[in-house]
């Protein structure tokens, strides 16, 4: 069977994009993946395993889930990584897997007859036969496999047929015989089409003096292979459906009526839909931290499991469900082609913008979060297009300024009231991701006109056929989006969460410790109404003394004219590391400010007063922060990939000072025009 | 000589193609982007036709090689057509 020691097997996933690789990838793997990095690149790295048995030995396939790429020219980054991982010894992929989509076989086998020249173990995956079949799509795949000499398995992914035929194949897979390149050419005479390859990547030879002879000698033999072995109606259904979709959808008005429709739906779904999980979490994380605070012993660990550790993970989870529908959205419309018609119809606008039609992808993943946004714009071949798009990014109002929104948004509005049929909360969130679109282009216009480049601009792009996405493969996105954001910005939130407790509990100077200890006197009265009023009172005072009290209140001058006080100010510094530490923050102030659990944060914004005795979140303040959280780079993680995709420390300083320029001065003619 | 004329007379560039009209793609006039091209099946010899364009007139959308090709109209520009009657 060609195994390694204990049954173990290598394999890469190739295909071009569209053509189903991930569906495959998940239909292999299913939940065992692992999302890293290549070594250098920001490029996700996608990993999974399948183990299973074949003739009573237990045998474990390790699959590596490789960019989608055309060809295998390492001009592109995509391109360089997957050549540079498959020739890499110390990867040592045993075989390759080619995804072919069977209605598009033509261009799908240039990149495969590259990669048999290769010579690797190679099986083709021969996706979405179904698809194909049911618009008489005849393939003749013993006549193809023999000319290719390939193992070729018909796959239908949607139903997850074919799966066990792959499995069998791969373990099966051998060196094909065959050879596509052209044996006469000059620039191959001497070496091998692996060597020619490695070549490329060490820059020995320039990539491009030899590709189009190569490109088109391949596609002469692949024209007569598809002409002799596939059998295909003069149009097929599929692309008659879709272009009678495309006559509305990429309309020169309802294209654009249906996008706008698409970004509000989005928008409503995640506000309404998302509220009743979110309500449930944060009930049962309310109960549980109750149930932990009766139960263990009072004291220093009572208080820090349930005002440190509970309400930071609380302030994770919550989270959850807003994460979740939004990836959903992206997922079906990506998946779906549609993604593909928004660049389509955009591309001019954002063409004046010095932005690419390639641009609206990732503008519109950053609603979700601008970090995987910022990698995505690998996309854009253009360096200054690209550079545009990574700088404006982070201007998006991403998914973690959500439950900042959310917070501030139900404290304006603590009843929900409808405008017609649409609900007030949900019309300031969407005018906030409008906002943040606005200012996106309004600052890529001013960068266009002072970034200088003699680079050309590309948009020669696939529009795929409309398929209606598969839930299992968005399942899985999502689930590994979730999985992501806990893990990263979990790590972060309840790191963050306890260390705020800490410096909200202890303080240095003489007062604390004294008030520390009417405090337990107090606690140990009788509760009548004059020694609770009292017991308030000192508890307030001690956090005016605690370490972030003091720090609060040294910088409470510079964000007065924002209308914020101290207590805000820290939470506003400990939002710099994350803006979803916002909630949390404030939970753990105003929890030690107060010894009623059981209240949700959300009142207690309601009920907090100034020492006046006024509302401190008035519609002026709330503005002022909403602007302010709309603007300003707060988020360590972006800073690190705009540092790792520009590389250049000078772009990441560049951002990070205009972007909290530009949130000062909002927040501040907000505050002062509104209050 | 002459049959370069005559040949130049009846090639036309990609982004004059209108709709329902088919082609035969012939050669490139920019190098980068006729490896792209063709590694899109976008190659000499191969039949084109207008799909559609997108509402502000760039960019285009080509049928060819079975499939649905994007394109912006100084980019088709690039490809030199010869029309089928």
């Amino acid at each position: 069977m060609g195994l390694k020691q204990n049954n173990y097997l290598k394999v890469a996933l190739l295909g071009n994009p569209n053509a189903g690789k991930s569906s495959i990838f998940n239909g292999l793997t299913g939940l065992s993946q692992k999302t890293g990095n290549y070594a250098g690149v920001t490029v996700d790295r996608q990993e999974g395993k399948t183990t299973f048995f074949k003739d009573d030995a237990k045998v474990t396939l390790s699959i590596l889930d490789l960019p989608g790429v055309y060809s295998l020219y390492p001009k592109s980054n995509d391109e360089i990584i997957a050549c540079k991982t498959l020739l890499d010894e110390k990867e040592n992929i045993d075989v390759v897997v080619i995804v072919v989509d069977a209605s598009n076989l033509k261009r799908n086998l240039l990149l495969a007859t590259q990669l048999i020249d290769l010579k690797f173990k190679t099986v083709i995956a021969l996706n979405m036969i179904d698809e194909a079949e049911k618009q008489n799509v005849i393939i003749n795949i013993p006549e193809l496999k023999k000319a290719l000499d390939v193992e070729i398995i018909p796959l239908d992914s949607r139903r997850q047929k074919g799966f066990e035929n792959l499995k069998a194949a791969i373990l099966n897979a051998k060196i094909s015989e065959s050879i596509f390149y052209d044996l006469n050419a000059d620039y191959l005479k001497d070496c091998d089409y692996k060597q020619y390859i490695s070549n490329l990547i060490s820059k020995k030879i320039d990539p491009s003096a030899n590709e189009n002879a190569d490109k088109i000698y391949r596609f002469n033999t692949i024209n007569y292979l598809v002409a002799k072995n596939v059998k295909s109606p003069e149009q097929l259904s599929s692309k008659r459906r879709t272009s009678k979709l495309d006559a509305i959808i990429t309309h020169k008005i309802f294209g654009y009526v249906i996008l706008l429709m698409v970004l509000f739906l989005v928008f409503q779904f995640i506000f309404f839909i998302s509220e009743t999980p979110m309500n449930w979490i944060e009930t049962a994380f309310l109960n549980l931290g109750e149930f932990i605070h009766n139960q263990l012993p009072a004291g220093q660990l009572n208080d820090l499991i349930v005002n440190g550790l509970i309400a930071g993970i609380s302030g994770v989870v919550m989270f959850i469900p807003q994460i979740a529908i939004l990836f959903i959205f992206i997922g079906f419309l990506e998946d779906s082609g549609y993604m593909a018609r928004a660049s389509f119809i955009m591309d001019k606008i954002m063409r004046r913008f010095g932005l690419n039609g390639k641009s609206v992808i990732p503008l519109i993943s950053g609603t979700a979060c601008a970090v995987p946004a910022i990698m995505a714009t690998r996309a854009i071949s253009n360096t200054k297009e690209r550079l545009i798009t990574v700088f404006v990014l982070p201007l998006i109002s991403c998914s973690a300024r959500l439950p900042v929104y959310t917070l501030l948004i139900s404290v304006m509005y603590p009843n929900s009231k409808f405008l017609g049929i649409f609900n007030s909360r949900g019309m300031v969130l969407f005018l906030l991701y409008f906002l943040g679109f606005f200012v996106t282009l309004l600052t890529a216009f001013v960068l266009k006109r002072i970034l200088k480049t003699t680079e050309s601009s590309f948009f020669i792009m696939e529009l795929p056929v409309y398929r209606w996405p598969q839930a299992k493969n968005i399942g899985i996105m999502v689930f590994s989006k979730v999985k992501v954001f806990v893990k990263e910005a979990g790590k972060i939130i309840v790191a963050i969460s306890i260390i705020i407790w800490f410096l909200s509990t202890h303080g240095a100077s003489e007062q604390f410790e004294t008030l520390e200890k009417k405090q337990q006197t107090l606690e140990n009265l009788a509760a009548t109404e004059i020694n609770t009023t009292e017991l308030k009172k000192v508890e307030k005072e001690k956090l005016e003394q605690s370490y972030i009290g003091k720090f609060g209140q040294f910088i409470e001058p510079a964000i007065k004219p924002l209308g914020y006080d101290w207590k805000i100010g820290i939470a506003l510094i400990t939002s710099f590391a994350a803006r979803e530490v916002f909630v949390g923050t404030m939970a753990t102030i105003y929890q030690a400010n107060d010894s009623e659990n059981e209240v949700g944060i959300k009142q207690k914004l309601l009920l907090e007063k100034d020492n006046d005795g006024n509302l401190t979140y008035t519609p002026a303040v709330c503005w002022s922060l909403l602007l302010f959280y709309a603007f300003a780079l707060q988020c360590m993680s972006t800073i690190a990939v705009v540092k790792r995709e520009t590389k250049s420390w000078m772009w990441v300083f560049i951002q990070f000072v205009f972007m909290s320029g530009l949130a000062y001065l909002s927040a501040f003619s907000a505050y002062q025009l509104l209050s | 000589m002459v049959e370069f004329v005559t040949l130049y007379l009846i090639m036309e560039s990609l982004d004059h193609l209108k709709i329902g009209q088919t082609a035969i793609v012939r050669s490139f006039t920019n190098e980068a982007l006729s490896s792209k091209l063709i590694e899109m099946g976008c190659l000499p010899g191969e039949i084109v036709s207008l799909s559609k364009t997108a509402p502000l007139g760039c960019p285009m959308a080509i049928n060819i090689s079975g499939y649905e090709l994007s394109l912006r109209k100084d980019e088709a520009a690039s490809v030199l057509i010869e029309l089928l009657a």
